[in-house]
């Protein structure tokens, strides 16, 4: 035998820059929507009288403030916390007004013609505009200063809000593609995914409303979700049924699915949305942790992936899913029952679809059979950017993550620097072209080192 | 049928070639006389792909220098090598199974009759080629119906269309039945009638002996002789391939025992018909026949990959249920199959995936892999067959030929499968492979393990089995005592 040195894709580090190269795009992308939403940014509520307190110099602390604001809950956070602090530090003549802007004006035209003007007027930087006006016009104010707290510079894109947002957006589509990244690593496909989604949503929107609507317990919620996703997930098997025992092709019997699933959501909803849902229904889909604020949605997606991925490279289930893909033939002479493989990934991306209906139908408190239209291409988007091949046998579970968090990166620095929707499909088109492409070109490289006698 | 005096049709000197932390061509010389058939011959790894691929444009010389009817050329593509007059036909067929004979011949450069193609001058120019040939071959016929001999040779007829002048042929009898090697070898012979020059590259010795006018011998990427093939033996053929001198080339085990193990009964399914035959302890049962009479078919149908019809198969005098390969894998059946690409291997996964792929539950809990006692079942593996790797996770398509096949013969290994089932253990790996190959098939057997080793190859059937079954057809159509039969017995009872 001759000695051989073999060039590997085997050194853990090139190994991760193959399966997880994407990060580094993605991290571009938040450095490039970072630099383009840097700009002034108010405070609002109780942190906004804190650092407002804190730009206070000791003198201005004790003289008579008057705080004055708007009337909705930040602002009188703001106003509450602000006379709180102020109060502590020894300061008793602090009075708040506020209102809507006439109201103000009226309020403070009246302490004009009575005591002792004030120098100083707090307000937040949202209301400072009506207050400046207001001040301006009576001339008993004519000295005071308007005090606002400080703004500072921040990347909007980087605001926890907009993060939460992004976050959000993208956990129903995130959640499906775990399903559909198992599903293409065994060289398949499954199209009917968007359609699941709107069945899912009506279905759990009928029974809920059927047993009690506006006034159903959580229990009822609990089991109409549960039901939606079963029968998704009985959609996902009987697809997976049609491809290993009659040999279907993938992509024609989630075709097939995808029709009758969106036909059957018609039909139960009668072509409309269903509404009679309690508000409680929500708590999924809007819902927070109250920790971090992190949106339950957003810690269910993190879960499924912790899971996808424990299963994917630590249990014989995960290896026989990419062995399927890779080579079904060579698979079965190993031994493994390939036919079951193939059903249990398409149920489980029927249930997970289901699972994203359910979270749809959460998030906007309804269930329509319009909802997930076209989906089934983005989540195929999201597996694809993630560096999963469609030619089976290759991918990774986190990879499909950060394929769908830069979609929804991209969508939504786009919404921020205010790129029109059209031209927003044009360029979302073309990302997906190039992540292709870059993971083609980056294969084609390591192939030509590889190649040798 | 050479002409020493002519001049070289094609040279290639002080050639090299490395890829990045591989030298895989290093100072290799060649030279290639118009008619003359030329073996081009190595242990895998020494550069004999290499050294073609710069040929045909592949791939480019680091250094060294090429002519072709004695003027230097430089090749920097593939279309460069077709317009020199290189054609290369791989093992792997580059037609397309869908079109037809014609349409496959005249790809790309198809003639024209107002604008449309001209299938009646296609049609024409094919039949006059083939009968240059002396074959027969429909030039309507689809592709996909010829078999891989005729396709063979309808790459031979396009390369010849092409005016090609220099014929490389990578293994071209690799897939073919003795028959139909012996039309093909007198193809090339009409063709060296032509001056056309064939480099012909091959594992099979007596073939290569018996075809070529001269022999170039590579060893780890340089070319270590040239010399007329009438001037080698098989021996010395080897001996300076591996580049040591071998004791014996078939290292057969002790005889088995008189228990018998392995018992198939009245065995049919497909194109199988009745098949009965009974192997001891210990024994190595070689079974041969031509491509096609259906030893893989009947090794398919003892492992559970085909549906059989009826029959029995016992091991150790019980009865088996074996309805699919995972249920044969169970009671301890397993195949090497013969195509280690398409249906043995998983490509894209690692060496260590491939190997645990039908093991996984010997170190698993709940679907739960323990990879620390996988990696080291997997190691001990890499160590007992010298497989050679970069490392565990090295994938199995960047393996050499060799490798991967010792790779799967540790995964079946593993396994502690009693009857051991090998489809052409050998094709298609070098020599030093192929000894070690032998090596194990003894140790499996002298550990009292049943083996069953299909082979195409007269020499190696009888030298390292214990008793052969030969197949025709569908049937068991004789058994002979490799001590006393010679291939002409074989080839007696197999058609």
């Amino acid at each position: 035998m001759p000695a051989r040195v073999s060039q590997g894709t085997s050194r853990p580090l090139s190994r991760f820059v193959a399966d997880y190269g994407m990060l580094g795009i993605l991290i571009l992308l938040c450095i490039l929507f970072s630099v383009l939403t840097l700009q002034d940014q108010h405070t609002t509520g109780a942190d906004a009288a804190g650092a407002l307190y804190a730009a206070l110099s000791p003198a201005e602390r004790t003289e008579n403030i008057l705080i004055v604001c708007g009337d909705n809950a930040q602002d009188q956070a703001f106003a509450d916390a602000l006379q709180s602090r102020l109060r502590q530090s020894g300061n008793a003549s602090v009075q708040i007004l506020a209102g809507d802007p006439p109201t103000v004006r009226a309020q403070l035209e009246a302490l004009a013609d009575t005591v002792a003007v004030s120098n100083l007027i707090a307000t937040t930087q949202g209301f400072a505009p009506v207050v400046q006006s207001i001040t301006s016009a009576i001339p008993a104010y004519s000295k005071a200063r308007v005090l606002t707290p400080p703004s500072y510079r921040w990347p909007t894109f980087l605001l926890a809000d907009n993060v939460r947002n992004v976050a959000n957006q993208i956990t129903v589509i995130a959640i499906i593609a775990i399903g559909m990244t198992m599903v293409i690593i065994t060289a398949g496909i499954d199209l009917s995914v968007g359609s699941l989604i709107a069945l899912s949503a009506v279905v759990t929107a009928w029974l809920i409303g059927n047993a009690g609507g506006d006034t159903a317990s959580g229990g009822v919620m609990l089991l109409s979700g549960l039901a939606g996703i079963l029968l998704c997930g009985a959609i996902g098997a009987f697809s997976g049924l049609m491809i290993t025992r009659f040999r279907i092709p993938p992509f024609i019997a989630t075709l097939a699915m995808m029709q009758v699933a969106a036909g059957v959501a018609y039909i139960i909803s009668q072509g409309k949305p269903i509404y009679q849902i309690p508000g409680g229904f929500v708590l999924l889909g809007r819902g927070a942790e109250p920790l971090l604020r992190i949106p339950y949605a957003v810690l269910l997606m993190l879960v499924l992936y912790a899971m996808a991925h424990v299963v994917m490279t630590r249990t014989t289930l995960g290896r026989y899913i990419y062995a399927v893909g890779g080579n079904p033939e060579a698979a079965r002479l190993a031994g493994i029952r390939t036919g079951g493989i193939l059903l249990l990934v398409y149920t489980l991306c029927g249930v997970l679809a289901g699972l994203g209906g359910v979270l749809m139908a959460s998030q906007l408190k309804s269930g329509a059979p319009t909802y997930g239209l076209t989906y089934e291409l983005y989540v195929i988007a999201a597996v694809v950017v993630g560096g999963t091949s469609l030619s089976g046998g290759e991918g990774r579970i986190i990879g499909t993550l950060i394929g769908a968090l830069i979609i929804a990166v991209i969508q939504n620095g786009m919404n921020l620097t205010n790129v029109e929707t059209y031209t927003q499909k044009v360029v979302l088109g073309l990302v997906i072209l190039g992540a292709v492409l870059l993971d083609r070109l980056k294969q084609q490289g390591i192939r030509l080192k590889m190649r040798r006698t | 049928m050479s002409n020493p005096a002519t001049q070289p049709i094609l040279t290639m000197s002080g050639i090299g070639k490395s890829f990045p932390g591989v030298q895989a061509v290093n100072n290799a010389s060649f030279e290639l006389r118009p008619g003359e058939i030329h073996a081009l011959v190595g242990a895998n790894g020494a550069g004999k792909s290499t050294l073609i691929k710069i040929l045909t444009g592949v791939h480019r010389a680091d250094r060294g220098v090429i002519t072709v009817n004695g003027s230097p050329v430089s090749i920097h593509s593939p279309s460069d090598a077709q317009r020199l007059g290189i054609a290369a036909i791989y093992q792997e067929l580059m037609l397309v199974p869908g079109l037809t004979v014609h349409a496959n011949l005249f790809l790309g450069h198809e003639p024209t009759k107002h604008a449309f193609v001209d299938s009646d001058s296609e049609r024409t120019l094919a039949m006059r080629q083939f009968q240059k040939l002396g074959v027969k071959i429909n030039p309507d016929a689809l592709v996909k119906d010829l078999t891989v001999a005729e396709q063979q040779l309808v790459e031979i007829a396009r390369a010849l269309m092409a005016e090609a002048r220099i014929l490389v042929m990578d293994e071209p009898t690799a897939a073919l039945t003795p028959r139909e090697v012996e039309i093909l070898f007198g193809i090339l012979r009409e063709l060296t009638n032509q001056q056309v020059g064939v480099i012909f590259i091959g594992h099979r010795l007596d073939e290569i002996l018996a075809i070529a006018d001269r022999v170039t011998i590579m060893r780890d990427g340089a070319t270590i002789t040239t010399c007329p093939a009438s001037e080698l033996s098989r021996q010395s053929l080897i001996e300076q391939m591996v580049g040591r001198s071998l004791t014996e080339e078939f290292p057969k085990a002790p005889p088995p025992d008189e228990a018998i193990r392995f018992e198939v009964r009245h065995l049919s399914g497909g194109m199988i018909r009745d098949a009965s035959f009974s192997v001891r302890r210990g024994e190595v049962l070689g079974l041969t026949g031509l491509m096609g009479a259906g030893r893989t078919e009947l090794a398919r149908l003892i492992f559970g990959a085909d549906r059989k019809a009826a029959g029995e198969i016992l091991l150790d005098g019980d009865g088996l249920r074996v309805d699919s390969p995972q249920s044969a894998i169970k009671q301890g059946i397993c195949l090497l199959t013969e195509d280690r690409k398409s249906q043995g291997l998983i490509l894209k996964a690692t060496a260590k995936e491939n190997f645990a792929l039908p093991n996984l539950h010997f170190w698993s809990k709940l679907s739960w892999i323990n990879g620390g006692k996988e990696a080291s079942r997997f190691l001990k593996h890499v160590e007992l067959l010298d497989i050679r790797l970069s490392g565990p996770d090295q994938r199995a398509e960047d393996l050499s030929g060799g490798n991967q096949q010792k790779l799967l013969v540790a995964r079946w290994l593993e396994s502690q499968s009693q009857v051991v089932i090998f489809d052409e253990p050998t094709r298609g790996i070098d020599v030093g492979a192929k000894y070690e190959m032998y090596l194990l098939i003894r140790d499996l057997a002298v550990q009292g393990k049943v083996v069953i080793m299909i082979s195409s190859e007269l020499p190696e059937v009888l030298g390292i089995s214990h008793r052969i079954l030969v197949m025709r057809d569908g049937q068991i159509a004789g058994e002979l005592d490799p001590s006393v039969a010679t291939q002409q017995d074989i080839m007696a009872l197999a058609g």
